[in-house]
């Protein structure tokens, strides 16, 4: 029964890419349209940029654009998850800590991303590190405050649950606080995770540092749009990748547990 | 009840939330292998004392002396965790003692199908089941840790009356049958009744003892006549009346 229920949620999940697909196509539509619309200085042809990006795979200078990039924006986002999950979760646990670094967390989601990328620079230089140094600190204050959100919202009947039968704490950390804390932790990490794309392009444009970013500043200097198009393909289809192949699957086995909501899906069963 | 040879003993319990008192001074006995229950108007610290049984609350004054060594809750609210399917959540207690995982499913399913549940209902998460389907589940979680005594915590409360009694025939079948000390708070007179061997009546906050009643008849043979003939025998003394008129009102 269980396997069959996989196997038609796996069907469901695959039909749902039709309306990714066509949703994909009409916004390749409106692109030709304002590529007819404004010429190919402006924007260039989606056949023109696809064409590039072809080349510039061909020339071998996509994949190592990639992989530097994935490198510096997975790294920084590791390190992001790590540190704001931990020190989430001692907010969430304590009120003391809570008070200690709850100024600190919303003080760093004040500071504009672009502000991270030029003091990175001028501390660690035109180097990777830099580049997941400013991915750290831009996205660890969110991750922080889905850990302490968390953390501090679990219900107290389920604690004294769990406290009556003296779970000890790793069954109370894994069956009881992180599955509800994923609730909340998950939607962080997913927005951390987009972050950590666009603020990785925007510090490696500006430092240099190989990647993504660095061909778009190429292209910026070689006023050569359709190249520049290229790169930005590339960044979207990282980004599609992650999010239709990692992160609405992961959403989706983690919801299985919650409430349909009314007239979508099997109702509760009723019967005693 | 001075010979208890084992049991659960509270003597001159007492406790307070900041200045406002909440229980003065309850003492009584329960011996090992009967059903207990507390009886007043809501909110008087019913709950509370059985927290302190169950060593999940500490009493500010007096003494609970029993010799059990695997207490166990059913709370009026399930309180089975959300993302967990049913036998999942009757393992939890199971899991919480170390037991492997699958002897721990094998048990959880056996005690899924003494609760009345079907097979087919096993691997439905709780917003799947009906209230009282949930209330099994919490039951058949706090039983398969094998516990010596059982605490209900109003359990029968959020469900209707014909579930209600579903409900009570059960869990006084299981304790029959496993040998359990048991110790119910309720504010249901009839289910006081229907299910306890010794009844203690609280009087309103602070909650003091108000009278004590032993029901001496079986369980088996407690019929609605007599469950009504004792309730309006208890009600005709004047104490027991006075501290449950809150009870009256409020139900």
């Amino acid at each position: 029964m269980q396997t069959r229920g996989r196997g038609l949620r796996a069907l469901d999940y695959l039909w749902g890419g039709w309306g990714v697909a066509a949703s994909l196509l009409l916004l390749i539509a409106l692109w030709e349209a304002g590529h007819a619309a404004y010429g190919t200085l402006v924007l260039p042809s989606p056949r023109d940029s696809f064409a590039a990006l072809w080349k510039l795979a061909e020339a071998g200078r996509m994949l190592p654009a990639i992989w530097d990039t994935s490198i510096n924006a997975l790294g920084g986002f590791a390190a992001a998850s790590v540190a704001g999950g931990l020190l989430g979760v001692l907010a969430g646990a304590s009120d003391m800590m809570r008070r200690l670094l709850q100024p600190i967390a919303t003080l760093m989601l004040g500071i504009p991303a672009i502000a991270w990328v030029v003091l990175s620079l001028l501390w660690f230089g035109g180097t990777g590190f830099a580049v997941s140094f400013t991915v750290l600190v831009t996205t660890a204050p969110i991750v922080f405050a889905g850990s302490a959100q968390g953390m501090r919202t679990l219900d107290g009947a389920l604690k004294r649950m769990a406290q009556s039968f003296r779970a000890p704490w790793p069954v109370l950390a894994w069956d009881v606080y992180l599955p509800h804390m994923l609730s909340y932790l998950f939607p962080a990490l997913a927005t951390a995770l987009a972050l950590s794309w666009k603020v990785t392009v925007m510090a490696e444009l500006l430092s240099g540092s190989g990647g993504i970013g660095d061909g778009l500043a190429t292209a910026r200097v070689q006023v050569d749009t359709i190249k520049a198009m290229a790169w930005v393909v590339t960044v979207v289809g990282l980004l599609l990748i992650v999010e239709y192949l990692l992160l609405e699957p992961v959403r989706r086995h983690l919801q299985v547990w919650r409430r349909e909501m009314p007239g979508v899906g099997p109702s509760a069963t009723a019967g005693f | 009840m001075n010979a208890l040879s084992s049991g659960l003993r509270i003597i001159g319990l007492g406790h307070a939330f900041g200045p406002q008192p909440i229980i003065d001074q309850i003492s009584l006995e329960l011996p090992r292998g009967r059903v207990g229950c507390l009886i007043g108007p809501s909110g008087c610290g019913k709950s509370t004392l059985l927290s302190m049984v169950g060593d999940l609350a500490h009493p500010a004054q007096g003494h609970i002396h029993h010799d059990f060594h695997h207490p166990v809750f059913v709370f009026q609210d399930p309180c089975l965790l959300p993302w967990r399917d049913a036998v999942d959540n009757v393992a939890f207690g199971l899991k919480a003692q170390g037991i492997d995982c699958r002897t721990r499913r094998s048990r959880a399913h056996d005690w899924l199908t003494k609760v009345g549940l079907e097979t087919s209902d096993s691997h439905k998460y709780p917003h799947e089941l009906s209230g009282g389907m949930r209330q099994r589940v919490a039951l058949a979680r706090a039983l398969a840790v094998r516990p010596d005594l059982l605490l209900l915590d109003e359990p029968f409360s959020a469900l209707d009356v014909g579930l209600r009694r579903q409900m009570q025939s059960l869990v006084r079948r299981l304790i029959s049958e496993h040998e359990l000390t048991a110790l119910l708070v309720t504010h249901d007179l009839a289910e006081a009744v229907r299910l306890a061997d010794r009844i203690w009546v609280l009087t309103p906050k602070p909650a003091r003892l108000a009278a004590a009643r032993d029901i001496e008849r079986p369980f088996a043979y407690r019929d609605d006549g007599f469950v009504q003939a004792e309730v309006g025998n208890m009600l005709a003394d004047p104490a027991i009346a006075a501290a449950l008129a809150m009870v009256e009102e409020t139900l």
